[in-house]
């Protein structure tokens, strides 16, 4: 019965999520209070439906009910208890249903820290978020019902859970990156309701910014640990390929970085507001963009993904309905007044300016990329696959010209600064940058243009900021007094520009200094890579809960001390046959040495992978950097303020 | 004209010039780096280019695989079910790569028809083939019924 419970709750949901976007939206355009203050009991009886429902499928999955065919494909009696759980979200029709979870999660938090808005806004946001909601549960109950049953004839076993899929990555990469995939759905429904009412003030562009960044911290987060995951699972020490599935997630997360930066502009001087609602629109669309390419198979992915095109054609639709509607409605209802108060070329808001460009002319870059296979194959010039070189010859040296550009920005002053001034201010971290970035090369063995290069951009970008705190810290009483006298979104910025950099870094040293031997070995057998000696001990087998394992063991050591010992595996599922490589990781903060077995060559002879990359880990921590601006950003007094103020 | 005007004017042709330039870069640099998928049956006919990065796909042959004593050179065959073309591989072949599954290969064609492979991606479950390779399966499959018809036709005659 659960499975019907389920079902019901779902359909239950999808009925409240029509009235939700249906009466408040009434409401706010005839003026009626009590049909506006209809949203908010809407939205909490809707997810309290839709956690049900997923509530309903976790248990499915946890009883081993393999009569739901959904279970029955992706899990298995001697799947451990954490990924039968998380197998919950593994396909294609439970992912979904976290989807709307997900949306209606953020819908309830949005009805619950709104009490300070304007109610006619606040109706109109929960009413678009409504509609998007009511979108998804159609493409769930008619396209993809988790709940559908085998009956009469079900299976006694699952097919057990896709084994790529069988690691921690799975437990927290897709919510972590549907949190900020569906988050901007906030923005988005923000901008479509100041469109619909016809004004955007300053108070705004405040509302709009916590959501905003709270959706891309997740969004950062998600792509990241998907990232990781690639790195250590799926790719061999591959930790981004520009696959459509990648792409997908990253083109969002770019406009939504423009976003957090002109929804600065706007909130602080009124500028760009025509440009910060087409961006909400853009970041929104794109994430439904993505789900469609990323969903409706359409796209040959590394990241394999079940197909169906009726799901490809049911989302089309719904995508050309919310972003065609959206941007109908922007071209209608675009704010024409004029506000603009003029800056000049020396001001923040001329360098937001480059850096929005920058980072959308980088995902017109990467969309172009990822569709043009697709556009190939409908008009028949051949099927073609878009290579990393495409995107890194665009990729690289604007994301340096980004890094250059960026710290200048955020020092400079809104609408004028004095250019005398300015130069004066950043002699030292010039010079600082270039001494870094000539310098530090010369301790690895090959001077590399590219390592100078991102060296230069990392120390520049660090000592351009420290200049800048330094700076702005001074105090006639104390300088930790002045320290402590910087908000929140001062901090905010500054931990995020030197995540930049900290990222930069990482992916620039790793990509020159990485160094990768594919070789054969036997028990006994020795290799040098890098100055670290790898031994292989032996290779035995191993025993785990539902897959039997070939384990190697090999010792790493340098200049004869010990460094690690790794036990790579080479898996075979049980369930499904299938095999699986585990590598093993010794990871440092200057680099990482990655061992995986490859394939079985003859007797105890093995194919294996070494590989020793320097610096890898900076690139996730100079992400996690960036996540955590986002996060202090947040905790700026002027968001709190705003909700204790009753305005009506 | 009035100052006002002209420099929207200019505004307006500068944003349209470097439009215009960075989208016909991208296109170039576009061109430049596509990989296009040839069948073994248009690899074998000679319509694929040589010394060129291309991709090539089907399934691989049984009891084609050949690997190398001290290396990890492995040599294997893939077919749409019509024609063949040799795969050499100086490196690890994937978990998934086996013998009468699907695989599809990057790398280069050399004039005497093998292709030396960069990468080899494979998938074989029973949910999941490369579109590549169910379309050159496909591509085979039509050219096999054509060539039945041909052939039942002059029969008649």
């Amino acid at each position: 019965m659960i499975a019907e419970y389920g079902h019901f709750a779902l359909i239950l949901a999808l009925v409240l999520a029509i009235l939700q976007a249906v009466i408040p939206q009434i409401g706010a355009y005839a003026e009626n209070r009590l049909w506006m203050a209809t949203a908010r009991p809407l939205v909490l009886g809707q997810s309290l439906f839709v956690t049900f429902s997923f509530g309903c499928l976790v248990a499915l999955f946890i009883n081993d009910d393999f009569s739901v065919r959904y279970v029955a494909e992706n899990s298995n009696t001697l799947l451990p208890y954490r990924y039968k759980i998380s197998a919950v979200w593994a396909a294609h029709e439970g992912s979904l249903l976290l989807w709307v979870l997900i949306l209606s999660l953020w819908s309830l938090a949005v009805s619950i820290f709104s009490s300070s808005l304007p109610k006619h806004l606040i109706a109109r946001v929960l009413g678009v978020m409504g509609f998007i909601s009511v979108g998804f549960y159609l493409f769930v109950l008619f396209t993809s019902n988790p709940f559908d049953r085998s009956l009469p004839f079900f299976l006694l076993e699952g097919a057990d859970l896709n084994p790529l899929l069988q690691d921690v990555g799975l437990i927290f990469h897709p919510p972590i990156l549907y949190m900020g995939y569906v988050g901007l759905s906030v923005a988005f429904s923000f901008s479509i309701a100041a469109l619909m009412a016809g004004s955007v003030d300053s108070a705004w562009a405040r509302w709009v910014r916590p959501w905003t960044l709270i959706a891309w911290m997740f969004l950062t987060l998600g792509i990241s640990l998907g990232s990781w995951w690639a790195y250590y699972e799926l790719g061999w020490g591959g930790w981004w390929f520009w696959d459509p599935v990648e792409n997908a997630s990253f083109m969002p997360w770019l406009v939504c970085t423009a976003l957090v930066h002109s929804l600065s502009a706007t909130e602080k001087r009124g500028a760009f507001t025509n440009w910060t609602l087409l961006l909400a629109i853009i970041a929104f669309s794109l994430s439904l963009l993505g789900t469609f390419l990323v969903r409706s198979g359409v796209l040959t992915s590394v990241h394999a993904f079940a197909t169906d095109p009726t799901r490809g054609i049911f989302i089309l639709t719904f995508l050309i309905i919310v972003i065609g509607g959206s941007l109908l409605l922007f071209a209608l209802r675009g704010p024409t007044k004029k506000r603009s108060k003029g800056f000049s070329v020396l001001s923040k808001e001329m360098f937001i300016l480059i850096n929005n460009l920058l980072l959308v002319g980088l995902t017109a870059m990467i969309l172009l990329g990822t569709l043009y296979p697709l556009v190939s194959d409908v008009l028949g010039w051949g099927k073609i696959s878009v290579g990393p070189p495409y995107f890194n010859l665009f990729f690289v040296p604007l994301t340096l010209l980004l890094g250059i550009l960026m710290p200048i920005g955020s020092v400079l002053r809104w609408k004028k600064s004095d250019s005398v001034k300015v130069l004066y201010y950043f002699n030292g971290p010039l010079v600082c940058a270039l001494f870094m970035g000539g310098l530090i090369p010369l301790f690895y063995g090959s001077y590399e243009v590219v390592a100078v290069v991102t060296i230069f951009v990392a120390s520049w970008v660090v000592s351009v900021t420290a200049r800048d705190v330094w700076q702005k810290s001074a105090h006639s009483r104390s300088r930790l007094h002045g320290f402590m006298r910087l908000n929140a979104s001062y901090f905010g910025m500054i931990i995020a520009h030197i995540g930049v950099a900290v990222c930069i870094a990482g992916v620039g040293l790793t990509s020159v200094y990485s160094i990768q031997r594919d070789v054969r070995m036997e028990p006994g057998d020795q290799i040098t890579v890098a100055d670290y000696k790898f031994e292989f001990i032996s290779i035995g087998p191993f025993k785990g809960p539902n897959f039997i394992a070939d384990q190697a063991e090999i010792t790493v050591t340098k200049n004869d001390l010990s460094v690690a010992t790794l036990y790579p595996q080479k898996r075979r599922y049980l369930a499904s046959g299938q095999t699986m490589t585990e590598a093993s990781i010794n990871s440092g903060i200057f680099r990482d040495i990655y061992v995986a077995l490859g394939e079985r060559l003859k007797g105890d002879a093995w194919a294996l992978r070494v590989y020793v990359k320097p610096f890898v880990i900076w690139i996730w921590l100079g992400t996690l950097f960036i996540a955590l601006g986002a996060l202090v950003a947040l905790t700026d007094k002027r968001y709190r303020r705003g909700h204790k103020k009753v305005i009506n | 004209m009035h100052p006002l005007r002209r420099y929207r004017l200019i505004m307006v042709i500068f944003a349209v010039v470097a439009a215009s330039v960075s989208v016909a870069l991208m296109v170039f640099a576009l061109r430049e780096n596509i990989n296009l998928f040839y069948t073994p049956s248009s690899v074998v006919s000679g319509e694929a280019p040589t010394n060129v990065a291309i991709r090539v796909g089907g399934m691989v042959v049984k009891g084609s695989l050949v690997r190398a004593e001290n290396s990890l050179l492995s040599v294997f065959k893939v077919t749409d079910g019509i024609s063949e073309v040799e795969v050499r591989h100086d490196g690890i072949l994937p978990d998934m790569f086996a013998e009468g599954g699907a695989a599809v290969a990057t790398g280069e064609l050399g004039e005497n028809l093998i292709f030396t492979a960069v990468t080899v991606l494979a998938k074989h479950d029973e949910n999941y083939m490369p579109p590549e390779v169910v379309f050159a399966m496909d591509e085979a499959y039509k050219r096999g019924k054509k060539l039945t018809r041909e052939v039942n036709k002059s029969n008649n005659n």
